[in-house]
């Protein structure tokens, strides 16, 4: 009995003794404060970065680290109100359509380091519509112009290409807009970030040119296109008299889908390099007669000669369709090639540090292209094809249209007393180059280790999203007089093992 | 004697870090409640510890001295950059020690101590913001030490024997900030754990007594490396990392003291002591995994620290002594390198204590220790990155430790 007595004084004493703070953080919250914007309706307008897409699909923990779910919980403490996504309907991602998958599950981390779709069945019916509206305006796959685009939430034109999936899941009707949608709900706040697909499916496609189209096309969207796109957006925003962030686009070649598989990944011993070499003899030969009869230049000759040497540093041979065609002449005397080898040898060269491999090359490179011929390795018997590498004169096209994209942005939102640009393309630089430190850790744009991209290379995770929401608030804060608490990164997920 | 040992062994659940490093000075209830004095000061077989050299002037042909603590200790921690805070179980720890002496003749003394001075138990919230640091630890070390001493005359002697060590480790934290698995949702982590470490020290005393009512004491305990060989490594939520075997070890390092005791005014005894804990030894904690996680090397470069402590005796009544102390103890922990895993500053300790005697064999012993700690804003900056950088990880840092004890003295 006694010893309950001298145990409860104990605990008594206990609770005395907490350590306390001068200042705990606690009672910060009396210092927060919206500053000139006023968040009761925020509405999110983009592409896949503003779903919370990550890992190759749109998943439910996705969405719910995407950056405007972040940026919404804290403005939730400066009197932010409710904010709804589109929620998928599972953790899987794969959308159906009709019943028919349509798209891949998320990525996970396999025993091997591999990335793979997770294992699952997924319900994500497309045709079964959300009601909506949603705050969170965010379209994988939209493009610029794509947000004014009539239907482009009909699910009958999935099929055609000329409507989106993930629109079409919540849209509020077949024939409305997604900028419609967004100004109906008569937002008080909104981030808006859209353009980055307007270059990134060319960069991602290896620069593949195709018809220009208005919906499915992979092509860089012209200047005009784009400025009439942002103009028409920016100025209906405007008409509503809601404050925003705008963010620019950042750029797509250093991110790991393009920086990941070296230029140089083939290792050869001293007799494969031997025999290579010798199969590649007479193509050497034939530049070297075809720069003499002035066929092509000299620089042009020695940049496609191919030399193997017995080292795990190799580059892998490409087809670069910036140089001379020389199939048609390589087919006549005196070279005398045969039409399909000349085909193969038409553009070809070996990549350099300049040449960016797509991460799906990963997979590729080394393959046969014929199982029966053992000659027939990807990117040593047979050169990559244009769809597997950026090249130098491909890089120039996507950068100079994203400058000029990101010019378009400042001058509309410098323009514009009620809108403030987030300079995310400086800042993601930042992210590719030295990596950004928080609290514990650094982010860095390292493959599924970097912790700031998902497993599809393109996508953040959730604590790159994170990063990117910490960025929006501290630019409203500066911008608009807020003082909004940033989050935690480390308290965000990285990449998924299965 | 074998139930005496069971008491303490009971004890043993849980020792909780609360000095320097991961010292526990709690090691007599009579000694802490003068703040943790008692290399120049006779009063029981807590000397078997303190000095072993004491022995030999001890009253009495047996002395038997037993006890145990309770230490709340908790630790809060907040990041006013990152709106953040996060704070420590509130950990219970028990460290207890059991000594015994036993006169032979005038000259020579042999004596046995069992006790617990080094051990750590911190436990964050699971995945806090420092998570990938610590989750959290638990170690544990029960030190057993047969011991001779010799009185080479009146005014000197000299003391020591060897200490078997056994100890245990565990330990839990997260890979890195972030990762997860796909089926769980729970965040990869590793947890090491090593049970029945052996090792060996030992420990040395010389007392002198150039006057009557002065003594002064030297002390030295050997540094013990806990070398943890062939522990389970269990990785958790990350499929690419089996489950596996570690090796790590962790010094407990020597510590020198030097003091005196001065007897005045009939009733009073004041004590000083310098502890110099040579924890320069502890650079880095090394844990090398057989399986592809490979060697995770956490710089740890702590520095030697001093302690200065002072006790105060008076013999207030024929039954009652009551004591008091206080202690100025400097943590090893550098800036810059200040892990969440053992999260102390520099500290100031504030003791009393007293004794009643039930009989002419028999006194009752009970301490308190209240550690005062500032808040500190700190950081640890060598998270390895892998690719040659680092990142830190910082805030401020409040503990908070308390602790009552009580103990018995048995003299024949």
């Amino acid at each position: 009995m006694k010893n309950i007595k001298y145990i409860a004084i104990m605990a008594l004493g206990l609770t005395a003794c907490e350590p306390e703070f001068d200042n705990p953080v606690e009672d910060q919250q009396a210092t927060f404060s919206p500053g000139t914007a006023n968040f009761s309706k925020y509405v999110s307008i983009g592409n896949s970065l503003t779903s919370g897409y990550a890992d190759g699909a749109l998943y439910q923990h996705g969405q719910t680290n995407s950056f405007p779910n972040i940026l919404a919980g804290q403005f939730s403490k400066v009197g932010g109100g409710i904010f709804t996504q589109p929620l998928m309907n599972d953790n899987l991602g794969g959308l159906l359509l009709g019943g028919n998958p349509i798209s891949q599950n998320r990525l996970v981390l396999n025993a091997d380091s591999t990335p793979v779709p997770m294992l699952g069945i997924p319900s994500n019916e497309v045709t079964n519509t959300l009601t909506g509206p949603f705050n969170n305006m965010g379209i994988p796959g939209a493009k610029s112009f794509h947000l004014l685009a009539p239907g482009y939430g009909d699910p009958a034109g999935i099929s055609t290409g000329t409507a989106n999936p993930y629109f079409a899941r919540f849209a509020s009707s077949t024939t409305t807009n997604a900028l419609t949608d967004a100004i109906s709900q008569a937002p008080t706040f909104f981030t808006l970030w859209i353009g980055n697909n307007d270059i990134l499916g060319y960069a991602t496609g290896g620069g593949v040119t195709s018809a220009q189209d208005p919906v499915d096309g992979d092509d860089i969207t012209p200047t005009a296109t784009f400025d009439f796109a942002l103009n028409t957006i920016i100025s209906n925003l405007d008409a509503t008299g809601a404050k925003g962030v705008v963010a620019n686009i950042a750029s797509v070649t250093s991110i790991p889908y393009f920086t990941t598989v070296p230029h140089n990944p083939v290792p050869m011993d001293q007799a494969t390099a031997t025999a290579t070499n010798t199969a590649y003899a007479g193509y050497n030969a034939i530049l070297s007669g075809l720069s003499g009869m002035g066929a092509i230049t000299s620089t042009e000759a020695n940049s496609r000669k191919v030399n193997f040497f017995a080292r795990l540093d190799n580059p892998v041979l490409i087809t670069d369709e910036s140089l001379t065609d020389i199939s048609a002449i390589i087919v006549n005397p005196p070279f005398n090639v045969p039409v399909q080898q000349a085909a193969l040898l038409a553009k070809l060269r070996p990549a350099t540090a300049a040449d960016l491999i797509v991460l799906p090359a990963r997979a590729f490179i080394g393959t046969l292209a014929d199982p029966a011929n053992p000659n027939s390795v990807n990117g040593v018997g047979i050169p990559l094809a244009d769809k597997w590498v950026l090249t130098p004169a491909e890089q120039a096209e996507i950068s100079t249209a994203q400058n000029s994209y990101n010019n378009t942005i400042s001058s509309l939102v410098n323009a514009n007393p009620n809108m403030v640009m987030v300079d995310m393309k400086s800042y993601l630089d930042v992210l590719n180059t030295s990596g950004i430190s928080f609290n514990g850790g650094t982010a860095t744009s390292t493959y599924a280790s970097g912790g700031a991209f998902s497993l599809d290379g393109v996508h953040p995770t959730a604590q790159g999203y994170s990063i990117i929401a910490n960025k929006f608030i501290t630019t409203i804060n500066s911008e608009f007089g807020a003082n909004i608490p940033t989050v935690l990164p480390s308290e965000y997920t990285t990449i998924f093992f299965e | 004697m074998k139930k005496l040992l069971s008491f303490v062994l009971f004890f043993l659940a849980g020792s909780t870090l609360y000095a320097g490093g991961y010292r526990v000075s709690i090691q007599g209830q009579k000694q802490l409640a003068m703040g943790h004095t008692g290399v120049a000061v006779i009063s029981g077989a807590e000397s078997t510890f303190f000095n072993p050299a004491g022995l030999s002037f001890l009253d009495g042909k047996v002395n038997v001295s037993l006890g145990a603590s309770a230490i709340f200790s908790s630790v809060k921690f907040q990041s006013t950059a990152d709106n953040y805070s996060s704070e420590t179980e509130s950990s219970v720890g028990t460290p207890a020690y059991l000594y015994a002496s036993y006169k032979i003749n005038d000259w020579l003394t042999f004596g046995l101590s069992v006790n617990t001075p080094y051990g750590s138990k911190v436990e964050w919230e699971k995945d806090w913001a420092g998570s990938h640091l610590v989750n959290n630890i638990n170690l544990k070390a029960i030190f057993i030490q047969p011991t001779i001493a010799l009185k080479i005359s009146d005014q000197l002697s000299i003391g020591g024997g060897p200490i078997y060590v056994n100890g245990s480790v565990e330990f839990n934290r997260n890979l890195n900030t972030g990762s997860t698995s796909s089926t769980t949702g729970g965040r990869s982590n590793v947890t090491i754990e090593k049970k029945g470490i052996s090792a060996w020290g030992y420990n040395i005393g010389l007392m002198l007594k150039p006057i009557e009512k002065l003594n002064i004491g030297f002390n030295y305990r050997s540094k013990v490396i806990m070398n943890a060989e062939d522990g389970e490594a269990d990785f958790e939520n990350i499929s690419i990392l089996a489950d596996g075997k570690f090796n790590a070890e962790l010094p407990l390092p020597a510590e020198v003291t030097v003091g005196l005791s001065y007897e005045f005014c009939e009733k009073f005894l004041f004590a000083f002591d310098y502890n110099f804990a040579k924890w320069s030894e502890y650079e880095a904690l090394v844990v090398e995994f057989d399986n592809a996680a490979g060697t995770s090397t956490n710089l740890r470069n702590y520095n030697d620290s001093d302690t200065f402590r002072f006790g105060l005796q008076y013999k207030a009544f024929e039954k009652i002594t009551v004591r008091t102390g206080v202690y100025f103890d400097e943590s090893p922990v550098q800036d810059g390198y200040f892990a969440p895993e053992t999260p102390r500053n520099d500290s100031v300790g504030y003791t009393a204590g007293l004794s009643y005697q039930v009989n002419k064999k028999l006194s009752i012993d009970a301490s308190f220790l209240y550690l005062q700690f500032d808040e500190t804003d700190n950081s640890y900056d060598w998270i390895d990155n892998g690719d040659g950088t680092y990142s830190s990880f910082g805030g401020t840092y409040k503990s908070s430790v308390f602790s009552p004890g009580i103990g018995i003295s048995y003299k024949l």
